[in-house]
């Protein structure tokens, strides 16, 4: 590993190998090397209302169970019991007064404590159940709602962590008048047979729109949505920038030109929501002003929080994580963000606006499946004769690097390859 | 189909053999990407709907579906696939929807309710079979030219969609 480069930065050449997508070991290391030092996504504080609710997931390879607890803080367990090792919440979503092993009865609290155990007075005196409450990740946070873990006792803060990817957050959040927004009901959930990296480049990746998504530009143009040619210079009808945010995170930014629910009608979403497009409009400007409002509602942002995290601001808002369960292959998690105080007419645009892109049956996202599906097929055996993918598009350039250029695509790479190396923890 | 008199359209006679025929048909039109002839049994304002996993019962309004579709993306998503472009569906997966245990559940005026399970059998490339399992919910409307379909949700099984993938197909 160490001895091999994987990621070729040049003056003026940008290569990865793809042995990246292909190889067992690469995994195997990347859990232990970016996955077990990173700051993961578990999921956004709305999911929990109260104290006991609960939503097992698998975040970082390991059964967690996602809580409030007694005095209704988030918190993370590791879903498995210290007795025997058996996962002690079995259930997908609830509201728990505790949480029973069901295989001999061991049982623990909301706040985690292990609160019974049968036939407690036959265990030697030593035994202590304080010794014994479910384990927790080292480090757990949240920035504006979106709860992370981090598995290395030493990580930074998820402040710092976050780094510039802070104010793209942020812009997403200033869709809600009380700066809440809510993960809506409603759970994508589907397998990709790809490596999980190409996910990452493929949802922040403009460059693929106008061939991989011409049904779909279509389908917005015999809507009636009017799509401007793109001026000189430029592929894609409006202008954007990719920009790297620092420790890997990037983002697109560019002037929106497919309708957004915060707040561009569009004819897809029928005259009878326009009113209740506007209403949103004049809510942002008078609460941001001009300029704010328009940034928030006239640009769309894909954000790739490092590793595994997209936040995409476009037809609608997504949340979706991703988890290799090798190295050809990965889970993926999508849910819809929204306004908590959205009305129910415009609720109603923001989940069909989502349905009009994304996910598994989605006019544009299957496309991207199959692009990613046709990635892995064609490197899989083919890794050794054609060993290297080039990813210099905008090297060279004078001005903007833009959303269809690669530069963004690149940042995720080289912060790959450094966590790769394993270079000191200052250095990174 | 018998002739009924107009403007009096009555679903209360509907037999299970026909409701069985409409829904066959509407198989093999899919099975065999006929998809515009399959459009001529949808009503002008026909819904096409797939929940998510997690929520198989719920309202595309307030609630994240796989597919929340009105009549207007059924044809946009049926042109969508009738072109080369849709990569997901290029060259196409070859598909068998097996439909079994119809029965009609509620009769209101001119329409009816019926379930149906179904298994949907997926062959892509050179990849194992996909195997969609679950339930219809239709709403079926009789109209002029005969029984047509209002609604149709195909509520999965699955407790994710998981190794099923895509749902880029009519399921």
């Amino acid at each position: 590993m160490n001895d091999r480069p994987l990621v070729l930065n040049e003056a003026s050449s940008f290569r990865v190998n793809r042995a990246t997508l292909v190889e067992p070991e690469i995994l195997d290391l990347e859990r232990q090397r970016i996955f077990d030092v990173c700051w993961i996504y578990v999921g956004h504080e709305s999911e929990l209302r109260s104290p006991g609710d609960f939503r097992t997931r698998v975040v970082c390879g390991r059964p967690v169970i996602f809580c409030r607890d007694s005095g209704n803080a988030v918190r993370v367990f590791l879903n498995t019991c210290r007795h025997r090792g058996a996962m002690v919440c079995r259930e997908a979503e609830g509201n728990a007064k505790i949480y029973t092993c069901f295989y001999h009865g061991w049982s623990y609290d909301r706040d985690g404590r292990l609160d019974g155990v049968p036939g407690e007075k036959d265990y030697p005196q030593s035994f202590s159940k304080s010794d014994y409450g479910l384990m927790q990740p080292p480090h757990v946070e949240s920035y504006r709602g979106f709860v992370f873990l981090n598995f290395d006792p030493q990580a930074d803060p998820l402040a710092e962590y976050l780094a510039g990817a802070k104010e793209y957050i942020d812009l997403v959040i200033d869709q809600s008048p009380s700066g809440q927004m809510e993960v809506i009901q409603g759970t994508q959930d589907y397998d990709i047979r790809a490596n999980w990296k190409l996910l990452v480049e493929n949802s922040f990746d403009d460059y693929h729109l106008l061939t991989t998504h011409s049904t779909w530009l279509d389908y917005l143009k015999n809507a009636g949505v009017k799509m401007q040619r793109p001026d000189r210079d430029h592929l894609l009808p409006s202008h954007g920038v990719g920009k790297a945010l620092g420790n890997g995170h990037a983002t697109t930014d560019n002037a929106n030109f497919r309708g957004r629910p915060v707040a561009k009608w569009i004819p897809v979403y029928g005259e009878a929501a326009k009113p209740e497009i506007e209403r949103i409009r004049a809510e942002l400007v008078a609460r941001l002003g001009e300029a704010r409002a328009a940034r928030v509602a006239d640009t769309n942002r894909n954000l790739i929080i490092f590793p595994n995290l997209l936040l995409a601001d476009g037809s609608s808002v997504t949340i979706r994580t991703f988890d290799p369960l090798a190295p050809d292959r990965m889970r993926v998690r999508a849910w819809a963000l929204g306004p908590k105080e959205e009305t129910t007419a415009a609720r109603a645009i923001r989940l069909d606006a989502f349905l009009t892109f994304y996910g598994p049956g989605g006019l544009a996202t299957p496309d991207d499946v199959e692009a990613l599906e046709m990635v892995q097929a064609g490197v899989a055996a083919t890794h050794r004769e054609v060993p290297w993918s080039v990813m210099s598009r905008g090297m060279g350039k004078t001005g903007d690097q833009l959303n269809s250029d690669e530069l963004h695509l690149r940042a995720f790479w080289l912060q790959w390859d450094k966590l790769m190396r394993g270079e000191p923890r200052a250095a990174r | 189909m018998r002739k009924r008199p107009p403007g009096r359209a009555t679903a209360a006679k509907i037999t299970r053999a026909e409701v069985e025929e409409l829904l066959f048909h509407e198989a093999a039109l899919l099975d065999d990407w006929r998809l515009d002839d399959w459009l001529a049994l949808l009503t002008g304002d026909a819904r096409y709907e797939v929940p998510s996993n997690d929520r198989p019962d719920a309202d595309p309004e307030n609630t994240l579906f796989t597919i929340a579709d009105d009549i207007d993306r059924i044809r946009g998503r049926v042109t969508r696939l009738k072109d080369k472009n849709a990569h997901a569906e290029f060259p196409r997966s070859r598909t068998r929807h097996m439909i079994s245990n119809v029965r009609i559940v509620g009769r209101n005026g001119s329409e009816m309710s019926v379930e149906a399970n179904f298994v949907v059998y997926r062959f892509r490339r050179d990849q194992g079979v996909r195997e969609y399992v679950g339930r219809y919910r239709y709403l079926l409307r009789v109209e002029r030219d005969g029984l047509k379909i209002a609604r149709r949700r195909a509520v999965l099984d699955a407790m994710e969609l998981g190794s099923m993938g895509l749902v880029s197909f009519i399921l």
